[in-house]
């Protein structure tokens, strides 16, 4: 019987049951997230009906949140991208035509020759996130451009990596090198493990609960994680810091810490232990609203448990400004403790490792990188606000044009005024993306690129216990006149005069070539999607495996002499953070489990379970205002700025001098048909933001607003 | 021929919906109905607070009022399996079933005219897969298995651990077990 590929999936799969088609199954790996789970995909009469993970895949382990579940959503989405489009309007004006791949190229490629000649190449940026960044940096660096931006270190997990590469030498790194399973105490700070889904780090976390692991969860919020959690400290938002001086007063004082582990390995001790001396539990009880003895308490439940204590270092960090002082006193706690490359604590990963592939240097560009915004420890993905800010001012000099790839700006950057600023001054905004975002819709061209599900991009290399890799291959053709990402970078480097970068016909080519240079069977890695190098793991400590840490001095830097020169505080400082007045909500924002930040809110399957975010407020505040649960009020912030409206949530589980709201809603896109007028967004509250002078991270719950009547001027 | 069961540690979820989708793709249900679902229910006051995640389904059981309801035979109970299931030709959408179920785990599925559910993902299990939503589940919370196999999964979860069921006033007599210990902040 002949079928076709339009026949709706429960037709199909009736027809498999029958025995008249039968499935196959493809492996790759997920980007409904960037945890790049294995997955497997069926596929009936060329159309992908379920997907299932990788047992072979260490983030999957055989299993796929509902996000992964639900990726066939994203492939079949009828609001994707379906060809090239070029602005015939204002920008932000949301008017376009169709082009053809040639044309859309050509326009580019001639926009960026104009401003290489015009300004140096130095003067275009690219935005990028996810696996789009292995395709469009090369090209960046083939055109001769050092300014890269990706969000993920400045609005999210950079303080985290520099705080810890300050103390050990080395970040936690993704997934995070965390022990929980095998934990007796964990402490999570305002991680929100479950809403947060990362799928093995959650299974982790499940697995640790389901065993008796004692969970601290230190949240204004009583999370998930909170309701799995042995000891929940509600504690005041931004003060943290307060808590964690404390308790390594107490750590100390109370002679808890690890004396052997600090004396091997550690610097700087009788320093941390002077600077700390004032720190008192009393003294930290009035900044955090916390009760002495819970703060005593639990210092002592962490000392006792020692070292199987994972303080988890959190992954999205940008908090207050200081996020880089916060992360380094988790990482005294987990030295003190003795917990890092310590069975429960942090574990290493593994030595072993892919030969470097060969490939000719990129052109070295004639002017120093603006992208890291003079911030001393400004990691290499670059701090995107220094590139939007110089954008906006010209100086050191001008940047002309923007790539943005796999980013969704508007909903990542703080202060949407700048973006847009910014962005007026471009004379080319080039976006890749699968889908109409929000910056998308504001590109003078658009390329479509086809869906995870539709592309080769390059091998995942992980590097958690043991070293893998996973291939993604196209489990169906792409649809539309979508593109892989590698095909647009190609195209596009042909006609910027920089194919020699792109040396290969195929992204496949290129991945057989690595492949048996790096001695992987590569017919076996397109059929099981994972390969693990056998017997490469070294996680912890031992007399034969002892620990390297490439800080300054060698060792675990309790006190940073690298942070004093360069005149910060080289042990961790309280400072008091501004509180909202009477009438005012402190915002703070976090994640559901269905969704990846305003990339999936149009899902059909996702939005169905979660279809807009909701202002969680303190139910006694939320009646003492006269506002009801499940009505709609708008938000307005310090600065006079207005939500959409938004759905109250009155509830019992979150302290009197907050909010909180789900992040990534309010799409401006009327493109996403599904999510358009749906939720509000956070990011349009967040004007205001505190760098943090280390590193250039932006602290953005610093944030205040008021509640106000749906429709009112307030 | 095996006694099927579900056991829910509702320890081990964290609400995290992998499930509710699993089943939604597995099954083809369509938009705005559900054969799973996850319940949140939190209970206390600020701070002194306490949380149940509930997963949800047919309870596929051995006292079932569906199959009771049925006017036309089409829900019926295999004796073998012990799941409750449907002749999906004989039912002609009366929702008598909908509304004897105490458990709200029916509905009907308008575009074909049935009443439809859980079916504990049988054709799966006779590829000798899990039922969708246990493989991907991210907890580890739902355990499927034979109650006539001592070693199986829900044998040694129901011999460990005190386990619940949902309305057990009802008298229903369902196959799905809870295991709800919670954690109390202390």
């Amino acid at each position: 019987m002949a079928v076709t590929s339009a026949l709706p999936d429960k037709f199909l799969l009736w027809a498999e049951e029958q025995g008249m088609i039968k499935a196959t199954y493809t492996a790759t790996f997920c980007e409904m997230c960037f945890w790049k789970c294995g997955t497997m995909a069926k596929v009936l009469n060329g159309r992908v009906v379920k997907l299932e993970g990788n047992t072979a895949h260490p983030g999957a382990r055989g299993k796929l949140c509902a996000r992964g579940n639900a990726g066939a959503g994203l492939l079949y989405d009828p609001n994707r991208l379906k060809t090239p489009l070029i602005s015939t309007g204002a920008r932000g004006e949301g008017k376009y035509r169709k082009a053809s791949w040639d044309e859309a190229l050509s326009v580019v490629a001639d926009k960026l020759n104009k401003i290489k000649q015009q300004y140096g190449p130095e003067s275009v940026a690219l935005f990028t996130h996810g696996t789009p960044t292995d395709h469009f940096l090369p090209l960046l660096s083939a055109y001769g451009s050092p300014n890269v931006g990706m969000p993920s270190f400045a609005q999210c997990r950079g303080p985290r990596d520099v705080g810890l590469e300050l103390t050990f030498g080395e970040g936690i790194g993704s997934p995070e090198r965390v022990d929980m399973v095998n934990s007796k105490v964990v402490v999570l700070f305002g991680s929100h493990l479950g809403e947060n889904m990362h799928n093995s780090q959650v299974q982790d976390f499940a697995e640790a609960v389901g065993k008796g692991v004692k969970f601290v969860v230190i949240d204004p919020r009583y999370s998930i994680a909170a309701g799995k959690a042995h000891i929940w400290m509600p504690i005041k938002p931004s003060t943290d810091i307060a808590l964690m001086l404390a308790w390594i007063n107490i750590i100390i004082s109370e002679g808890m810490y690890d004396k052997q582990y600090i004396s091997s390995y550690a610097n700087g001790f009788t320093e941390l232990a002077d600077a700390v001396k004032s720190y008192t539990p009393e003294w930290a009880a009035r900044e955090t609203d916390l009760p002495v003895q819970q703060i005593v308490e639990t210092a002592r439940l962490l000392g006792k448990n020692a070292p199987a204590v994972c303080v988890h270092p959190g992954r999205h960090v940008t908090w207050y400004g200081d996020d880089v002082q916060r992360t380094r006193c988790i990482g005294i706690l987990m030295a003190l403790l003795g917990t890092w490359g310590r069975e429960g604590g942090a574990f290493f990963a593994t030595k072993a490792s892919f030969p470097k592939m060969a490939a000719k240097p990129f052109p070295e560009p004639g002017k120093a990188p603006l992208n890291l915004g003079g911030f001393p420890f400004a990691g290499g993905e670059g701090v995107t606000q220094a590139i939007r800010t110089a954008t906006i001012s010209g100086a050191p000099y001008p940047i002309k044009g923007w790539f943005v790839s796999g980013t969704n700006l508007m909903k990542s950057l703080p202060n949407q005024k700048e973006t847009i600023e910014a962005i007026k001054k471009l004379d080319l905004l080039v976006a890749v993306d699968v889908m109409p975002f929000d910056t998308v819709m504001m590109a003078d061209v658009i390329l479509p690129e086809c869906t995870y599900l539709e592309r080769h991009d390059a091998l995942a290399v992980g590097k958690g216990k043991s070293l893998t890799v996973s291939l993604r291959q196209p489990v169906v053709e792409p649809m539309y006149e979508s593109k892989p990402g590698w095909w647009i970078a190609k195209e596009l480097s042909k006609r910027l005069g920089a194919e020699e970068y792109f040396p290969w016909n195929t992204y496949e080519d290129k991945i057989k070539n690595q492949c048996s240079q790096w001695n992987v069977d590569y017919e076996q890695l397109k059929k099981v999607g994972t390969i693990t190098i056998p017997n490469t793991a070294t996680p912890f400590i031992t007399v034969t495996n002892q620990p390297e840490f490439k800080t300054a001095s060698g060792k675990i830097e309790l006190y940073s002499k690298e942070l004093k020169e360069k005149g910060f505080d080289p042990v961790p400082r309280y400072t008091n953070h501004q509180q909202p007045a009477p009438g005012e909500f402190r915002l703070v924002y976090g994640r559901s489990a269905v969704h990846t930040f305003s990339r999936s809110t149009n899902n059909a399957e996702l939005s169905e379970l979660f279809p807009e975010n909701e202002v969680w407020v303190n139910s006694r505040k939320a009646k003492e205002m006269g506002i009801e649960n499940n009505a709609y009020v708008v938000l307005v912030n310090q600065d006079g700025v207005k939500s959409n409206r938004i759905k109250v949530k009155a509830t019992e589980r979150i302290r009197e001098d907050c909010v909180y709201m789900v992040h990534g809603y309010g799409t401006t896109s009327k493109e996403l048909k599904n999510a358009y007028g749906k939720g509000a967004d956070d990011q349009g509250l967040i004007t205001r933001y505190a760098v943090d002078p280390i590193c250039g991270g932006t602290g953005m719950r610093v944030n205040f607003v008021r509640f106000a009547k749906e429709g009112s001027n307030a | 021929m095996p006694k099927y069961a579900m056991v829910i540690d509702q320890r081990r979820c964290i609400g995290c919906m992998a499930c509710v989708v699993a089943c939604k793709k597995e099954n083809e249900v369509p938009p705005g109905d559900f054969r799973t679902r996850v319940v949140e229910k939190v209970e206390g006051e600020y701070p002194k607070l306490r949380m149940e995640l509930r997963s949800e389904l047919c309870n596929h059981c051995d006292n079932p009022p569906c199959v009771y309801n049925c006017p036309t035979g089409a829900s019926y109970k295999n004796k073998e399996t012990g799941m409750v299931l449907l002749k999906k030709y004989r039912c002609v959408g009366c929702k008598s079933c909908v509304a004897a179920c105490p458990y709200d785990a029916r509905y009907i599925n308008e575009e074909k005219g049935f009443a439809d559910k859980c079916t504990f993902c049988e054709h799966r299990i006779k590829e000798g897969k899990e039922p969708a939503c246990v493989a991907t589940c991210i907890g580890k919370s739902r355990i499927f298995g034979d109650l006539d196999d001592p070693k199986s999964a829900v044998s040694i979860a129901l011999r460990e651990n005190h386990a619940e069921v949902l309305l057990q006033s009802a008298g229903t007599k369902p196959r799905v077990y809870y295991i709800r210990k919670f954690g109390k902040p202390e």
